[in-house]
């Protein structure tokens, strides 16, 4: 009988721990799980993203073969070479002059655009597509077909002015030419972002200021500015970003020339790597210039709290 | 009544009126590429050909392999867009659905791969796959831009939409975790795997610095690597080169107008909530 029961109860027990085991397994799992669904992207970032950024700073504090194998560690002597040469001076005043000419056209006719297309009439479909079709448009084909239109001879653009300017080999001309087909390809986005945040105005307020007799212009400066600055904030950084690193439509249209007007820095970047060959060249005025973006998103984001109204 | 109709009526046709200006140099090309070339040098210079002609069209497929260009540029976008909603739904699900230790830092650290400009990686990519021997083939355009952290943001923004009952009912239903991804939560979000594929699609058949770097040999180019073969190639006359162009702009242009609605849903998600 004793014996008996002894035996139920280590049965019982076994049991018991069976499912205890069970649990803790489920548990473990369930611990481990989440990771398992990370795998895929992390080893691709890590392949391609956090490794490369690694090497990048330790290659910038290297010499290197015309291999981009590393040899000698050599500390900040490339940073020391860097800022002391003239052409870099060129490639940062050329490179700030760019995002400027590029980021406030770009946010500016983006929003113009969002604010006539604000109101949904027929056919808004239409030229909404029309308005933001350039942002599908590759570096490639907008700089074959802008070489057209700024041909000296043949070009549309002379032909209209009446002039005969070599839009990009003019040195005088080169970097407003390049900016004016990198706005063309940025204002869809714009538009598009804007236009959203328009869209999301509640319409009592617009009403409302109506009622006060507000016109037009104080709604734009009272209303509509205030409440789309969310997006504001965001179209402004994502230019800034963009503007900083434009590189296919330059390298097309003008590989940096007349005389370096163009030769914004990542474009240096990828001459100093590419034609040169001088890889910690590059690596460190690529630090350089993450450095520069991070501090123009640093004071952007300082400004954000004094500027953008959250609803 | 009938002026607000009037004011309606000019905003439509200043809106058209705009939306020509910001397309023209797309009807531009689209009118030269069908231009006779004898046309095309003849001064005054005309914008609208008096004959149309494709002629251009056939010299730029003959002159260069364009047709080869399109179909490597859609196998990459392809894998590229189908491998990024992948490893984005399942990385997004477990950001969105679980609490695991390091989540804050993990997410940070996918969110971090956004801020650095590609120069910065660029670089030691291509030597990396240089000295794995991946130049010149297709998959040096696929693997590495097979995640992003657009895509697991726009994932997990859109997951943390979806009511936690959801989840909670799959479960009592007994249905697991991976089964639950797969036939709850991946169909439930089409939307916003539509926008995401849009996004990717389109900047990868878009892409030029990493298949200039990597591609060197003709047969496996890109379009947009391949259409300046057709730029320097010899006795292509400028009409030819715009029909290529136009020609590589259709799949990249189609597919916008066939998912902007989407792609604006999807991309202005975020940006609404601030």
């Amino acid at each position: 009988m004793a014996e008996q029961s002894l035996k139920l109860k280590n049965m019982k027990n076994k049991d018991l721990s069976r499912k205890i085991l069970l649990k803790s397994k489920i548990k473990l799992r369930k611990k481990i799980e989440p990771y398992f669904y990370l795998i895929p992207t992390f080893i691709i970032f890590t392949l391609f993203v956090f490794y490369p950024f690694i090497k990048t700073i330790i290659m910038s504090m290297s010499t290197t073969n015309i291999r981009g194998q590393i040899k000698d560690f050599i500390g900040l002597e490339n940073f020391k070479e860097i800022l002391t040469s003239p052409e870099f001076y060129n490639s940062i005043f050329v490179t700030f002059k760019f995002v400027l000419i590029v980021a406030a056209p770009s946010v500016i006719i983006g929003f113009l655009l969002a604010l006539l297309a604000n109101n949904k009439l027929k056919g808004s479909r239409i030229y909404e597509l029309m308005f933001s079709l350039p942002m599908a448009i590759a570096s490639a084909p907008a700089a074959i077909i802008w070489t057209m239109i700024f041909h000296p001879t043949n070009g549309v653009l002379n032909h209209l002015l009446g002039t005969q300017i070599g839009w990009l080999t003019n040195s005088k001309f080169a970097l407003i030419s390049v900016a004016i087909v990198t706005i063309w390809l940025n204002i869809g986005l714009n538009f598009i972002f804007l236009l959203t945040g328009l869209r999301n105005i509640p319409n009592e307020l617009m009403e409302s200021a109506a009622i006060d007799g507000a016109n037009y212009l104080t709604k734009v400066k009272n209303i509509i500015i205030p409440m789309v600055s969310p997006q504001m904030f965001l179209v402004v950084f994502m230019n800034l970003i963009n503007a900083f690193q434009a590189f296919g439509q330059i390298k097309l249209l003008t590989q940096g020339g007349p005389g370096d007007s163009t030769n914004v820095l990542v474009h240096s970047i990828y001459r100093e790597a590419f034609f040169n060959g001088r890889f910690e060249m590059a690596c460190a005025q690529a630090l350089i210039l993450f450095v520069i973006m991070m501090i123009v998103i640093l004071l952007q984001f300082k400004f954000e709290k004094k500027g953008v109204h959250y609803q | 009544m009938n002026k607000s109709k009037r004011n309606k009526l000019i905003l439509t046709i200043l809106s058209i009126f705009v939306g020509l200006l910001i397309t023209f140099p797309l009807l531009y090309a689209l009118s030269l590429s069908f231009m006779d070339q004898g046309e095309m040098t003849k001064y005054p210079h005309k914008i609208i050909p008096s004959r149309l002609t494709l002629e251009n069209f056939k010299t730029a497929l003959n002159t260069v392999p364009l047709l080869k260009f399109i179909a490597n540029s859609f196998i990459v976008s392809i894998c590229v867009t189908v491998g990024q909603v992948i490893t984005a739904s399942l990385a997004a699900y477990a950001f969105a659905f679980y609490d695991f230790k390091g989540k804050k830092l993990l997410f940070l650290m996918v969110l971090s791969t956004m801020m650095m400009p590609t120069e910065t990686t660029v670089i030691s990519n291509f030597l990396t796959v240089s000295s794995w021997g991946w130049n010149d083939s297709l998959k040096v355009l696929i693997v590495p831009f097979l995640t992003s952290a657009m895509g697991v943001f726009l994932m997990r923004q859109f997951y943390l939409t979806i009511p936690k009952e959801i989840r909670e009912a799959s479960k009592i239903d007994g249905c697991g975790n991976l089964k639950f991804l797969f036939k709850i939560l991946i169909p439930i979000s089409k939307p916003a795997i539509a926008s995401l594929s849009i996004y990717v699609f389109i900047n990868t058949w878009n892409q030029y610095l990493w298949p200039l770097l990597t591609i060197n040999n003709g047969n496996n180019r890109t379009v947009q690597i391949g259409i300046s073969m057709l730029q320097y190639s010899e006795g292509s006359s400028y009409s030819v080169v715009l029909a290529g162009a136009i020609l590589i702009l259709i799949p990249s242009i189609l597919i916008f107008i066939l998912g902007q609605k989407q792609l604006v849903k999807g991309m202005t998600a975020g940006a609404v909530k601030g």
